[in-house]
């Protein structure tokens, strides 16, 4: 496996892999966030007990599950970075957590809006909410460690330690709202039971979701490539791209 | 650890020496304290009703006003450098660290508990939860800070850094330890509470020093 992984870690590579998939992945995405979204928004029927206003869930809950599998794919690239020192998941790293942060953001901003109409508050100092911050929080530290130090490979480095610290907090936001009693809802969708959200409102919302990873992954190609560039700028690859 | 004891010998004297360092986070405590009655009005009920959040909000920040500092001069002045150069086990060097540091800013907040009962009228039940939570909880605020600080140990603005890094994860500690006190002030059993938080300790224990090793490598090479 490592010998197929290996070219992976040239930062050439990786910066032409991205270029090619970039493309794709950014049209899927807007073709599937485009298709979730007007279906969930204008062709699903309303919910017996809310009425429209649950609609946002097509925003809300793609970005709160994107924001945990973003903080995870953050994590093993921070791990990755840490034992094996990859220069490219060292960037990654980098990469990755601004797109996060502003998903734990979207979260917690649609779920804000939820909740005024819902629960008749903007925000309760709930176990679920309290964690989701905190993961925003996380991200805001990795972003900010990584920009604190002179030398920025000893910021990248710092800020993929903090990365892996941070992943404590995920079993905690997850498991949330099972081990207290809170006003965040359980969750509608899961793998083994059977979803307890009626099938014509759970398709589009799957799409959604499907959306959002899509993008994470299309927004990610494009700042790594950028990463790669502005770390590599010396490297006579990217020279002879330039045109020097 | 074996080499425990010379580490921990030259940190007692290095706090020692300089008092500063550790009386200042205590003083702190004890004026944040007392300022709270000023702001919020001395009315004893409460007073009663805000004094688990105000003590653990004012003992999470002495704990870090003395973070900041814990690593500093030994970096600046080589210590570091030379103990990971010179293959030493640094895991000792660590663990003197947080033992010092728990030391003199955890257990002097237990010890003043007494005189933060007094001024805040905590009653008896809600008193012994409260020097129980500070015994488990400041070691863990230890190891986080010292984590904290070996994280941003080169970074050009440290104190600001090390607040927005160490207080998030300081958050679950908050919320356990204020709710056994507040448990404890209804006569509930808090034992759960307690519980939470000495798995929180031993697992921090078991994973901290481990990074912070690592942290403390990242910075110097």
């Amino acid at each position: 496996m490592f010998k197929w992984l290996h070219p992976y870690a040239k930062p050439e590579t990786v910066y032409h892999l991205c270029g090619r998939l970039m493309p794709w992945l950014m049209g899927a995405a807007l073709l599937l966030l485009l298709l979730g979204n007007i279906w969930g928004l204008a062709f699903t029927p309303p919910d017996y007990q809310q009425g429209d206003s649950y609609r946002i869930i097509h925003l809300h809950v793609p970005a709160a599950i994107m924001s945990m599998g973003t903080y995870s794919a953050m994590a093993i690239a921070a791990f990755t970075a840490l034992v094996w020192q990859v220069k490219v998941a060292q960037w990654s790293v980098l990469a990755i957590a601004p797109i996060g942060a502003v998903y734990t953001a979207i979260a917690l901003i649609t779920g804000m809006a939820w909740g005024k109409p819902m629960w008749g508050t903007w925000w309760v100092w709930d176990a679920r909410l309290t964690s989701e911050l905190i993961l925003l929080f996380l991200y805001l530290g990795v972003i900010a460690l990584s920009g604190a130090f002179s030398d920025r490979q000893t910021g990248a480095k710092v800020a993929s330690l903090l990365a892996v610290v941070g992943v404590i907090n995920l079993p905690i936001i997850h498991f949330s709202v099972e081990w207290w009693n809170t006003l965040h809802q359980g969750a509608s969708i899961t793998k083994f039971a059977k979803p307890s959200i009626d099938p014509s409102m759970l398709w589009p919302l799957l799409i959604s979701i499907l959306a959002f990873k899509i993008l994470m992954l299309a927004l990610l190609c494009m700042r790594l490539r950028t990463a790669i560039l502005v770390n590599e700028q010396h490297r006579p690859w990217v020279k002879a791209m330039a045109g020097d | 650890m074996v080499t425990l004891g010379p580490f921990l010998k030259r940190e007692l004297r290095l706090l020692a020496r300089q008092k500063a360092d550790w009386l200042n986070p205590v003083l702190f405590f004890v004026i944040v304290l007392s300022l709270f009655p000023l702001g919020v009005g001395p009315e004893p009920n409460l007073l009663r009703i805000i004094a688990p959040g105000v003590i653990w909000i004012a003992a999470l920040l002495s704990v870090l006003l003395a973070a900041e500092r814990l690593f500093k001069d030994d970096y600046r002045n080589g210590v570091v450098e030379q103990l990971v150069a010179s293959r030493q086990p640094l895991l000792a060097f660590v663990l003197a660290k947080l033992l010092a540091n728990w030391l003199s800013t955890g257990l002097p907040l237990v010890l003043l508990s007494p005189l933060v009962a007094l001024l805040l009228n905590v009653d008896m039940a809600s008193f012994t939860a409260m020097v129980l939570t500070l015994l488990l909880g400041t070691p863990l605020l230890s190891l986080l800070s010292v984590l904290g600080a070996a994280l941003t140990v080169s970074a050009d603005k440290g104190g600001i850094l090390l607040a927005l890094l160490i207080l998030p994860l300081y958050i679950p500690l908050l919320i356990f330890a204020s709710a056994a006190m507040e448990a404890a002030g209804m006569a509930l059993p808090y034992h759960g509470q307690l519980a939470v938080m000495l798995a929180m300790l031993l697992f921090a224990l078991a994973l901290v020093p481990v990074a912070v090793t690592s942290a403390l490598k990242i910075n110097v090479s």
